[in-house]
């Protein structure tokens, strides 16, 4: 079993609209939705969820306002600014807490304690391509690479189960801490970038980062005809970097069309639309190109 | 006053609308920009600034003197990020898992613990295009995004009157935006009028609400998908205060770094609208988020 990780730096350049792509066209698969901060996939998947659990992302420190004697040793020792006054007493504010327990750890009254905090919700669902993991970190939350840490601990277990060949992953963008935690360990990323000066800047970021934790990488520049000379910029990075292009895909409207039907991309075109010739068949190409790579790092 | 650009989904146009309207309120005001999505920081590829000040941004972890350490274990047991593991009771320290909260010194017996400087990115200030700008870029390999936001914002001055700061948020509603947006005066949420577009625009619209912070919503690329956003703003009654078209021009502007308020007088004056629609909800008396 190996994991594919899609993975952009950038936002918008079209992980999501790809990973649909592949996910139609793989067989025996398990497709992981890595951004658990705004979650697509499943409008494109369209799953049906079988299970859903509470994701603990942390504990929050609460005061016993009857224990408290506002000594506020507690607030000096806070790193996070957590904890203030209001209306003469400590009180926490949530949002702020990290959860480190040192309020705990000095309060001389033993007013203080942490509670489990739930921070978001993880599914597991079957989709007609394959079993989807995929979750839902709250608004304005944290630890958002525990979370992906969950999601893919749950597909690889599935996987396990039902021996498949491969683990799709949807990543994040940014370089932080989700996509940290969607990319460790991971068999192979594809970089989505965008023929743009922004697109090239984002990818050499996320390229230095995959390149970190030691993951083989592929570029794939989608709208590549949006900007010829850029996505000629990209292709000289990538030769200079010694990064494999994947393939081009073509900017498309059909792609739009096809999400809002809810459909990936290459399904659509299946569908028959005379009018999506580009990218749905641009994708097919992709992901030859990238099972071709799977093969040559699984020999 | 600091306005904030955000998004719930990537790529709807963020940077394109913080550095255009910097523009457009520099004819009037001093402008600052906060570069804060120092994941993939962006602003300076279109204002080419030259940064005059460059500084690393830092936070603690924990550093055992092994001469004291008596292998009992107490920090790692303290540890809730697991940052700090014993292995034959030796301390192994895991620096990218550590939040610097001190804990570990406080708690070790022996005094073996002290706490020492960890470089997680950097700031940068200069100025481009007469506008001040900051660029915060988080360490490849770091995860802890939300302090360099903050060292970001901290390098605008306390008092911002008479001159308008604006935030280059990262996409998402998780810390890192939240960092971003917390204590500003006006949101500007950026959308594309898609399905995805419309679902994380929903999200980010959460995102304001629960900061208590006044928003409102700009379409970029818009007739490129359905009427869904439309719906949904009409609905619940955000306004919408520009919409900026698909265009193969516009996208070709971007592409190549340039400026569409340079390029394209029509985008000038809507850029002037919205800086007039968004002083305009300001200086109206209704509560904040509450627009009907």
């Amino acid at each position: 079993m190996q994991e594919l990780l899609i993975i952009s730096g950038k936002g918008g350049t079209g992980k999501t609209s790809i990973t649909a792509g592949f996910a139609a066209l793989a067989r025996n698969i398990v497709i992981a939705d890595c951004d658990v901060d705004a979650a697509n996939l499943h409008m494109l998947l369209r799953p049906v969820t079988y299970h859903t659990e509470g994701f603990i992302g942390s504990q929050k420190a609460e005061i016993d306002p009857h224990k408290c004697t506002n000594c506020r040793t507690c607030e000096e020792h806070c790193r996070f600014d957590a904890i203030k006054i209001l209306n003469a007493h400590s009180v926490v504010i949530a949002m702020a807490c990290e959860g480190c327990g040192v309020c705990r750890l000095v309060c001389p009254e033993g007013a203080v304690t942490l509670e489990d905090h739930m921070s978001g919700h993880l599914f597991l669902s079957d989709t007609r391509y394959g079993p989807l993991v995929h979750a839902r970190l709250g608004i304005a939350e944290e630890n958002s690479g525990k979370l992906v840490a969950k999601v893919r601990e749950n597909a690889r277990l599935i996987a396990e189960t039902q021996d498949s060949d491969y683990i799709i992953i949807d990543g994040p963008p940014g370089t932080g801490c989700p996509v940290i935690s969607s990319s460790s360990g991971v068999d192979l990323a594809l970089i989505v970038t965008e023929p743009t000066v922004a697109g090239l800047h984002d990818l050499k970021r996320v390229h230095r980062l995959i390149d970190h934790f030691a993951v083989p990488a592929m570029v794939c520049i989608n709208k590549w005809d949006l900007d010829k000379e850029y996505a000629e910029e990209i292709e000289t990075y990538c030769r200079h970097h010694k990064i494999e292009l994947a393939g081009r895909i073509p900017f498309d409207r059909g792609v739009v069309s096809a999400l809002a039907k809810g459909l990936p991309a290459v399904d659509y075109e299946i569908a028959g639309a005379p009018q999506l010739a580009g990218a749905g068949h641009a994708i097919q190409h992709v992901w030859q190109a990238v099972l071709h790579r799977l093969s040559s790092l699984s020999a | 006053m600091l306005i904030t650009i955000a998004s719930g989904k990537g790529g709807t146009g963020k940077t394109t609308i913080a550095v255009n309207l910097a523009l457009i309120i520099k004819e009037m005001l001093p402008v600052m920009l906060l570069d804060c999505d120092v994941e993939e920081p962006n602003a300076h590829l279109f204002l080419q600034p030259s940064f005059t000040q460059h500084r690393g941004v830092f936070t603690t972890v924990p550093k055992v003197d092994e001469t004291k350490c008596d292998g009992c274990g107490r920090c790692s047991s303290f540890c809730a990020y697991g940052a700090i593991a014993i292995v034959e009771k030796q301390p192994i320290i895991f620096p990218e898992l550590c939040h610097s909260c001190g804990g570990c010194s406080l708690v070790c017996p022996t005094e073996a613990i002290t706490e020492i400087p960890r470089k997680i990115g950097s700031v940068e200030t200069g100025a481009g295009k007469g506008i001040q700008i900051t660029k915060g870029s988080l360490a490849i390999g770091s995860p802890l995004a939300p302090v360099v936001v903050n060292a970001v914002r901290d390098t605008a001055p306390a008092n911002h009157r008479g001159r308008v700061v604006i935030i280059d948020a990262s996409p998402g509603t998780s810390c890192s935006v939240v960092a971003a947006v917390q204590n500003t005066d006006f949101c500007l949420l950026v959308t594309e009028p898609t399905p995805f577009g419309l679902h994380d625009l929903a999200l980010a619209v959460e995102l304001a609400t629960k900061l208590q912070l006044p928003y409102g919503v700009v379409i970029n690329r818009s007739g490129l998908g359905d009427s869904g956003v439309y719906d949904y703003c009409s609905e619940a009654r955000i306004p919408i205060l520009m919409e900026i078209p698909f265009d193969t021009r516009y996208a070709s502007c971007y592409a190549k770094g340039g400026l569409l308020v340079e390029a394209f007088p029509d985008l000038k004056e809507q850029f002037h609208n919205l800086w007039d629609r968004i002083r305009d909800r300001l200086a109206s008396d209704k509560p904040p988020y509450a627009w009907g």
